[in-house]
């Protein structure tokens, strides 16, 4: 069994925002425009919160990309009443936006808050329309969704593999925001397969996750950061 | 007819068979509202939810808070009802059939909360190709349908002798009457199968209408998320339930009393004895939510007081102050003093209840989704003009409902009201002497 993973250190974070950006472009993420996305309504999978700690010019920024992390012991699925968000073989937690009847109790029940739902159709302006990801389903007004750890490209990574008759390689499974990272600060692989990189990572004595006390079990993993 | 005019019991009869201006003009400015909502609703349908004022973090709002609150309000009938019959309080007679149709009533409003909140209605028969009876939503679709089909029989059975009763002396609704009243003509053996039917039915109830309120609360409660995380979350629910239902039913039935002039049905006793249930509930409800807070706050969990304080001092205090003021000070106040206990105090007393309550389930749904456990920004919830048309449209349903039944159901069981005059003060007084020490006993220790 695979359990794909991420570690991202936060030592290393700039908080320049390419991964969400790269994550918009990869996911087909829909434009809201400034009025939904002032209330609250924004469609990004990724997004970065900023800590600041300390006072004027002794501050201390904490830049944090938030993104669905993909639990083992995931709260959403469980009380989904259609099925429409599991977790798959892979372990990654999955949404089926042609299934899903909008209640949002996932979202009520994700202690993350990594889910988001389609408010309106969603918008994409007619210069985007040739530019879309076609590997990527595009959503539809009244559904949740959330990111997927770029599962589409594991099922290519997979395709090929079985091709080349080998097994799946680290650099075979990337996902984009991990890809276009220009500060090396997020890794991603397979946490309990020795031969990847955040395997040693994330037993790192840096290495911690998000309310981890509540027992999901999210399978991203943060690296903290540390006055130099 | 005429001899109806004659009858004793005249006046219950006589919403159905006089027209009422008053009535029509009623009718009419509700359908008028519920117009507009369906309007509105139709209006979500094309464009989403985004006519609504949730966010990607508040996403339940106004649907889902009165979704809860008119469940809990139907909790009112039927198990006020059933409890009342099942006690053999001789007072009841004039008052379980006005209960039982607002728990049908309420229950239809609340049931269709859900759906106006889904973001894909034309998905709604997923829940039962693909439902999942894991999650706590399938338990409610259940939990309401069988309270439903409970309370709507546990409503008609003991109509079946009314409608029995219209059928054979009014000639309104005839084919309506006919049909509904199942041949019933008072027989010896079918008044037995009555009762014996009713005494189950309400012995039933019970556990039902117990396991709805107790349900709804499990979908908060089975997330994770702080302030709604909670053990106590399924009596609270119920207790909180049964309070806005007692108050509702007090408002409904000084509402009718004043408009079918029942004041000879309904007595003051009938009001003073409801108060005092209205009154253990809200001591009730307030131990509840004292027990709730100060453990929350004893503890000191840090997520638990972002909420705690949100709702105590934060953005969320006026109406957490407010609630407590409607839910507890004045209830305490009126109907523990024998001056304000007047009607019009009980009235007033018991709108604020109404009000109350629906800002505890306002209190109890915003405030978790609005302090999330990540530091993010989070927009405030302002409900739209949608939704508050939407919530107007509810209200207006379950007046013009409960206006149509009054004209074509007899609002007071007519045949209970006579069967109290006929058996009930033989029986009441059997009782009373079953209940007091046998007198031959007592002398032959004397001897």
């Amino acid at each position: 069994m695979t359990k794909w993973g991420m570690v991202i250190d936060l030592n290393k974070c700039t908080g320049c925002g390419a991964c969400v950006n790269a994550c918009r472009m990869e996911n087909n993420i829909p434009n809201v425009g400034p009025e939904a996305a002032h209330d609250g309504r924004n469609m990004d999978w990724m997004q970065i919160v900023t800590e600041y700690e300390g006072e004027y010019p002794d501050i201390r920024i904490t830049h944090i990309p938030l993104l669905c992390f993909q639990c083992d012991n995931a709260p959403c699925t469980k009380v989904c009443p259609v099925h429409a968000t599991y977790q798959n073989s892979d372990g990654l937690v999955g949404q089926v936006y042609y299934r899903c009847i909008g209640c949002r109790f996932c979202m009520a029940a994700c202690p993350y808050s990594a889910k988001k739902f389609n408010y309106a159709e969603p918008n994409v302006p007619g210069e985007y329309e040739d530019h879309l990801n076609p590997d990527v389903t595009r959503r539809m007004k009244g559904v949740v969704e959330k990111c997927s750890f770029c599962h589409h490209r594991l099922a290519h990574a997979k395709d090929l593999a079985r091709y080349e008759n080998r097994d799946l390689r680290e650099s075979d499974f990337q996902p984009a925001c991990v890809e276009s990272c220009p500060a090396d600060a997020m890794v991603f692989g397979d946490l309990e397969n020795p031969a990847h990189t955040v395997h040693d990572l994330k037993d790192s004595s840096r290495a911690f996750r998000l309310e981890e006390e509540l027992g999901t079990e999210p399978k991203v993993y943060y690296l903290k950061k540390e006055d130099k | 007819m005429d001899d109806l005019r004659h009858d004793p019991d005249y006046t219950l009869f006589r919403p159905i068979l006089e027209k009422d201006r008053r009535f029509l003009w009623m009718v009419s400015v509700l359908v008028g509202l519920i117009g507009w909502s369906i309007y509105m609703y139709l209006r979500q349908w094309k464009y989403g939810l985004s006519v609504t004022g949730l966010n990607n973090n508040v996403t339940w709002g106004f649907y889902i808070i009165n979704f809860v609150f008119f469940i809990g309000v139907s909790h009112a009938g039927t198990l006020i009802s059933a409890i009342l019959r099942l006690s053999q309080a001789e007072w009841r007679r004039p008052i379980t059939r006005m209960a039982e149709v607002i728990t049908a009533i309420v229950l239809i409003i609340g049931g269709i909360h859900p759906i106006i909140d889904l973001g894909r209605p034309d998905r709604l028969m997923n829940v039962f190709y693909y439902g999942r009876l894991q999650s706590p939503l399938l338990w409610d679709v259940t939990a309401i349908t069988t309270y439903f089909t409970a309370s709507t029989v546990y409503l008609y059975v003991p109509m079946i002798p009314d409608i029995a009763l219209l059928r054979d002396r009014t000639t309104k609704f005839r084919w309506l009457y006919k049909f509904l009243s199942w041949g019933y003509r008072g027989t010896e053996r079918q008044k037995h199968i009555l009762e014996r039917a009713m005494s189950i039915l309400m012995v039933l109830v019970i556990p039902v209408a117990v396991s709805v309120h107790t349900v709804i609360s499990y979908i908060f409660s089975m997330t994770l998320q702080s302030g709604w995380h909670s053990t106590i979350f399924g009596p609270y629910f119920v207790t909180g339930a049964i309070y806005s239902g007692t108050a509702t039913l007090l408002v409904v039935m000084i509402a009718f009393r004043k408009m079918y002039h029942l004041e000879n049905y309904l007595k003051e006793i009938h009001f003073r004895y409801m108060s005092i249930l209205l009154l253990v509930f809200s001591l009730l409800w307030t131990y509840f939510t004292f027990s709730e807070f100060l453990t929350g706050v004893y503890g000191n969990e840090p997520m638990e007081m972002k909420v705690i304080r949100f709702k105590l001092t934060g953005a969320y205090a006026p109406y957490f102050w407010s609630m407590v003021t409607l839910n507890f000070l004045i209830p305490l106040i009126v109907l523990t003093n024998k001056k304000l206990k007047t009607i019009k105090g009980i009235l007033f007393t018991s709108i604020g209840v109404i009000i109350g309550m629906w800002l505890e389930r306002l209190i109890i749904i915003v405030p978790s989704l609005t302090n999330t456990r990540l530091p993010l920004v989070v927009q405030a919830y302002i409900p739209s003009l949608t939704e508050w048309s939407l919530f107007i449209g509810g209200i207006s349903m379950f007046c013009l409902l409960f206006l149509i039944f009054s004209k074509v159901f007899p609002l007071i069981s007519i045949w209970e009201i006579r069967d109290g005059r006929a058996e009930g003060l033989e029986e009441a007084k059997g009782r009373l002497e079953s209940y007091l020490p046998d007198r031959a006993v007592a002398e032959g220790r004397a001897q």
